[in-house]
């Protein structure tokens, strides 16, 4: 039998010093980042108890979290798959201000079943919430920082697609469908399957006309001309939801505008990431090159009511491991730049060396006694009791 | 490497990216039934597609580029990002998991039906589990759990009709178009599952990032669909 001891499980994974490198650094970046926006970090635990864990989230942390026995309590601990639920106990419970509060975390959580199949199990997610403010004007700093966090890690050109449940709830709501129904409409929205909704639709007895307006969901994404189509075809002078809900699009949209470009914006009513959990706007931000959204976000007020405090709430996420396989940084590679300094213990050696390190230099001793090293560009030599950098 | 080099292009020319336009096709029945529609599009491939061996075809549009896959395969190069816009069975879709796919046009092409065969009465079988022979594990699952029955699947990659006749399993989950092969194979429909015809399939992030390309595209095929359909 062959030795796999060395195998991870599958989705798991772990970083090489190169890698690693990459990751700190722009953690770091980011990390700078979210405080001059006036974010202050949390760190919430990596296991909780499996209720705190999934009070506050939806149907699909449930079954993404990974559960494990407690010895020493003896009930059941979940290990996150999602820190923005922890982040909102924190404001309601640990926190308890009644003013606006900004948090921002970077953490490793664990998704039971992946993001797809075969998908990895182990994000770094970072991300920031905004506790305390409704309105648009939150929404659009946190989309406004999601797209600074993208672009201090090296990714560019981002596209972003906003859209709102409320569109969606709208209906569901006229039509008072069973939670069965909603799931299932909802899930042949996802897939934007016209022909799918509209059979589906007829199926639980939805009449034509609300038929023929669910379908017509399917399409309505695009540029801003999407909204004002909208506004027509779903009748929403007579529908204050929809109306409401077009408005605070067409209000987030044209602020994001003009950091982000006319042509990179786009608008999807059919796109309800997040559906049982969102409550208001919803958006992403895409890429050239990765198929898949790279961050994500939107409103969800009033999670935080479980742990005590009901709060308006608005917030992003990502991936940090995603952002660094697009980013320009990662390409980066490790250059030789570090000076070799002999094993010599005098003073006037770790002196020079203490110096050089605080000058920001990476001095690597001598242990193999060989003079030279495949990280080493430079040599600390003797010269007549002074210690000099020389170019190896 | 290859991501890479795929991210440098995009980011020093990312007009080039957001400009060119993949299709994942599948050889075979699909294919057949596909071209005229792409036609219709203004999307001709530059050799014959149903012949060559080369996988990445080129068509009169330069930016546009057909990619032949394993029908099975479509979803997945679609999802990944790997094509944009992919043209495959609901059978196949119905069986993929991964989500991160819209489905946005139907076709109506390569129609056929996903159905339960078997001897007839094999499904009255009461006593011990019944036994389903079957390219489709997923669908054909949830199609017994709905009917309250729990059954042992056997994943087979073709030939189901086989299966009952050696006594392997005692049914059989496929497509069938004329049903000519069952009944060939001494088996009758026991009870239709669903509709199957071939899908549009687009990557969402494609659908956002080349949203004009692609509504143009399905506008395309809308019509031309509609125009044989006025012609028949």
């Amino acid at each position: 039998m062959t030795n796999e001891r060395w195998l991870l499980p599958s989705g798991m994974d772990e970083m090489l010093p190169e890698q690693a490198i990459v990751r700190e650094r722009l953690r770091r970046e980011i990390f700078d980042l979210h405080v001059r926006w006036g974010y202050l970090p949390v760190h919430p635990p990596f296991v909780e108890y499996l209720e705190s864990l999934l009070t506050a989230a939806g149907q699909d942390s449930d079954r993404q979290t990974f559960r494990v026995a407690d010895p020493v309590s003896g009930r059941m601990l979940g290990v996150r798959a999602d820190m923005t639920p922890q982040v909102a106990r924190i404001d309601a419970h640990q926190l308890a201000t009644d003013q606006v509060s900004r948090l921002f975390y970077t953490g490793t959580v664990i998704r039971a079943l992946g993001e797809r199949q075969g998908g990895h199990r182990s994000p770094l997610q970072l991300g920031a919430e905004l506790f305390g403010h409704k309105g648009c004007d939150s929404d659009i700093e946190i989309i406004r920082l999601m797209l600074a966090t993208l672009s201090a890690a090296g990714i560019d050109e981002p596209y972003l697609d906003l859209g709102h449940v409320g569109v969606f709830r709208s209906f569901c709501s006229r039509l008072k469908l069973e939670p069965h129904d909603e799931n299932e409409l909802f899930e042949i929205l996802q897939r934007k399957a016209e022909t799918d909704l509209h059979q589906a639709a007829t199926a639980m007895g939805i009449s034509s006309d609300h038929a023929d307006k669910l379908k017509i969901l399917c399409s309505l994404h695009g540029g801003a001309e999407v909204l004002e189509h909208a506004h027509a075809v779903l009748d929403a002078s007579r529908h204050p939801e929809i109306a409401a809900a077009l408005v605070e699009l067409r209000e987030i949209g044209a602020a994001i505008e003009s950091s982000i470009g006319v042509s990179r914006l786009h608008f999807d009513l059919a796109e309800l990431r997040g559906y049982q959990y969102h409550n208001g706007v919803v958006f992403a931000a895409y890429v050239a090159g990765s198929g898949s959204e790279i961050a994500r976000g939107g409103r969800y007020d009033d999670v935080g009511a479980a742990f005590g405090r009901a709060r308006a709430a608005t917030g992003y996420s990502t991936d940090l491991k995603a952002l660094m396989r697009l980013s320009r940084y990662a390409a980066h590679q490790s250059s030789r730049d570090a000076i070799l300094a002999p094993v010599d213990n005098t003073s006037s050696l770790q002196h020079k060396v203490a110096e050089l390190r605080a000058a920001g230099e990476t001095v690597i001793t001598d242990l193999e006694h060989r003079s030279s090293h495949d990280r080493c560009n430079r040599i600390l030599v003797n010269k007549a009791g002074d210690w000099t950098v020389e170019t190896l | 490497m290859l991501l890479a080099a795929r991210h440098c292009a995009g980011s020093e020319n990312p007009g080039i990216v957001s400009k060119t336009l993949s299709i994942a096709l599948s050889k075979g029945r699909i294919l057949e039934h596909t071209l005229p529609l792409l036609a219709g599009a203004g999307i001709r491939p530059t050799e014959d597609a149903s012949t060559t061996r080369k996988l990445r075809v080129d068509t009169d549009d330069p930016s546009v580029k057909i990619l032949l896959v394993r029908a099975s395969d479509v979803p997945a190069y679609v999802q990944y990002g790997g094509a944009d816009v992919g043209i495959t069975g609901k059978d196949i879709l119905l069986e993929h998991t991964g989500g991160g796919i819209y489905e946005p046009l139907d076709l109506g092409i390569s129609r056929c039906r996903l159905v339960l065969a078997g001897k007839p009465g094999a499904d009255q079988k009461t006593g011990s589990r019944l036994r389903v022979a079957t390219k489709y594990p997923l669908v054909t699952r949830d199609y017994f759990a709905r009917r309250g029955q729990q059954v042992e699947v056997i994943k087979l990659y073709g030939s189901m009709e086989l299966a009952p006749l050696v006594g392997m399993a005692d049914l059989i989950v496929d497509i069938t178009d004329t049903g000519s092969t069952l009944k060939a194979n001494g088996l009758d429909v026991l009870a239709p599952i669903a509709e199957i015809s071939s899908r549009l399939i687009v990557n969402k992030a494609s659908m956002k990032m080349k949203h004009e390309r692609i509504h143009a595209l399905i506008a395309d095929l809308r019509k031309t669909l509609l125009d044989s359909t006025e012609n028949e």
